[in-house]
């Protein structure tokens, strides 16, 4: 691949690195809208992690090298897997080099990592939120590889430019097959980023957080990271939907028009994308943690459907 | 035959059939009673859908009068009445517990594979370009009747039974064009008249074991029913 797809992929990489806090800003202030607040403005999240960086980082007396160490892990995992999704463009050397089972296993990394910092210091809140995440992330990761197998049965590959380019060359087809990857794959989003109904991010009620259970004992720049890494994932799972079940507008070659196009559109489906989130953040209450079982069931429910109505309805014989 | 190259309406024709089969599922997990019933009445307007479309693009004119028919009785008159019934009987904040769901859910999904076995011969047959879907309406078939196994609620028990009335039409519809007219509505109102019987039923289980959960019918005496 030339020089320019890899100034490409460190220019994406280095788009998702900026935007996941605009977008995570987004989000706050439309939920503020739609709770009759006037909400923070769109570049707090900035200001907060700028905050959080200058701080001086603490440690507990009794945390070990790894708890110094999982932050950088957990925001380079993230970072990594953050870069092989095709954001403007479709032919990228970086997604050319890892495809999609990959993609889940960085984020598994990065997943482990955190589970093991919580548990780290020997609060009983980390353990429970170690625990809990896992639970989610156990039942989560099946249903999402489900829904991976789907897609790649479809365009006969893993590797996700494959699937865009199947995507785009398909035009408009109408898919069972992708109409449960699709649902199912929002559900797994919901639950891996954390948000309502599975976990409240705004919450810091003891009994009811998972993600921030885990990282209660992180201060200053490690805090920050962790926040970063949460805001990358969260981007990244939109991306991915937007990009893998809607990808019209993305750049197939590598002129500097097109590009600007992809930039708009994306822009666009992610605002409408995280627009749709905070409206049914809003309505949703977040479900007790022995119901996150049931939802994830039916989120493997519906990627296996995905499954069945590829191999039953659209496969060739 | 890949599914791109077929027109777009026989495609909206898997994707409606495929969404009935979700129905089938939804009511095999589902343990409120009301949405339970929804979720029979989308399965029924579903049906009706893939009927109509398999009308327009065939040109069959009385399959649009099945059609019309399907969507009427199983989607409207029949949830219509079990509401009704629910109602009466008080029952529609009940939530029926089932002792395994993800193994019940799980025990589909291998019906469905079973499902598709057992259709593969079927479809290598190249019938029409809908004969995909016999496989689908086997499965929402042998969900029925896994639905009827599987729980104790009665009428939960007769949603299976008429979801598996859908699956043998919808099988009807994609494999054979419909079958004649006569036939459609002679099926159509013993379905009618089995929702008018089951009611009754329904009334005579809660009048005698002030229940309507069948395992308690069971027990023979009536010295183990406490508070």
């Amino acid at each position: 691949m030339s020089p320019a797809g890899w100034g490409l992929a460190l220019v994406q990489t280095l788009l998702f690195l900026l935007g996941a806090p605009l977008l995570a800003g987004w989000v706050k202030r439309v939920k503020s809208r739609l709770q009759n607040r006037r909400g923070p403005s769109l570049l707090q999240p900035y200001q907060d992690l700028g905050k959080l960086f200058a701080k001086e980082a603490l440690m507990a007396h009794s945390a070990s090298p790894l708890f110094r160490a999982a932050p950088y892990i957990v925001f380079g995992s993230t970072l990594v897997a953050v870069s092989i999704i095709p954001l403007l463009a479709v032919s990228l050397p970086t997604a050319a080099v890892a495809d999609v089972i990959v993609l889940v296993g960085f984020l598994a990394l990065a997943r482990f990592f955190l589970a093991l910092a919580g548990m780290d210091v020997g609060t009983a809140f980390g353990g429970m939120g170690a625990s809990r995440e896992m639970l989610v992330s156990a039942l989560a990761e099946p249903a999402m590889l489900m829904a991976v197998f789907t897609l790649a049965m479809s365009a006969q590959s893993t590797n996700l430019s494959s699937v865009v380019q199947f995507n785009l060359d398909a035009g408009l087809a109408l898919r069972p097959s992708f109409m449960f990857a699709l649902m199912g794959l929002v559900l797994v989003a919901i639950a891996e980023t954390g948000r309502i109904p599975v976990d409240n991010p705004a919450t810091h009620l003891e009994l009811t957080m998972i993600h921030e259970a885990m990282i209660l004992e992180y201060s200053g720049r490690h805090l920050a990271l962790m926040e970063w890494a949460a805001q990358l994932k969260l981007m990244l799972y939109g991306v991915l939907i937007s990009v893998v079940f809607l990808p019209w507008g993305i750049a197939t070659r590598m002129t500097p028009s097109a590009l600007a196009l992809a930039f708009g559109v994306l822009i666009l489906k992610l605002m409408v994308l995280w627009l749709v989130l905070a409206v049914t953040e809003t309505g949703l209450a977040k479900m007790r943690l022995f119901r996150a079982p049931q939802y994830l069931n039916l989120a493997f429910l519906l990627t296996l459907l995905g499954l069945f109505s590829h191999v039953m309805l659209e496969a060739g014989t | 035959m890949n599914l791109t190259q077929l027109p777009l309406l026989e495609q909206a024709v898997f994707v409606i059939a495929a969404l009935a089969l979700m129905a089938s599922f939804a009511l095999l997990a589902q343990t409120r009673l009301t949405a339970s019933i929804h979720s029979f009445a989308w399965q029924g307007a579903s049906v009706a859908l893939v009927t109509a479309l398999v009308a327009s693009i065939n040109g069959i004119h009385h399959l649009y009068l099945s059609a019309l028919l399907t969507l009427a009785l199983k989607s409207l008159v029949i949830p219509w009445m079990l509401h009704r019934l629910v109602r009466r009987l008080e029952m529609e904040q009940q939530v029926e517990s089932i002792t395994h769901p993800a193994l019940v859910v799980l025990t589909g999904a291998a019906l469905v594979i079973f499902a598709y076995w057992v259709a593969l011969p079927i479809e290598r047959l190249e019938m029409a370009g809908t004969r995909n879907i016999i496989a689908v309406s086997l499965s929402i078939v042998l969900l029925g009747l896994w639905m009827m196994i599987a729980r104790h609620q009665v009428v939960a028990q007769v949603l299976g039974f008429m979801s598996m009335e859908n699956g043998l039409f919808l099988a009807a519809v994609a494999s054979t064009r419909g079958m004649p007219l006569v036939v459609e509505l002679g099926v159509a109102f013993d379905v009618l008249v089995a929702a008018v019987l089951f009611g009754v039923f329904f009334f005579h289980i809660h009048e005698s074991i002030e229940s309507l959960d069948v395992d308690r019918l069971n027990r023979l005496t009536e010295q183990e029913q406490q508070p």
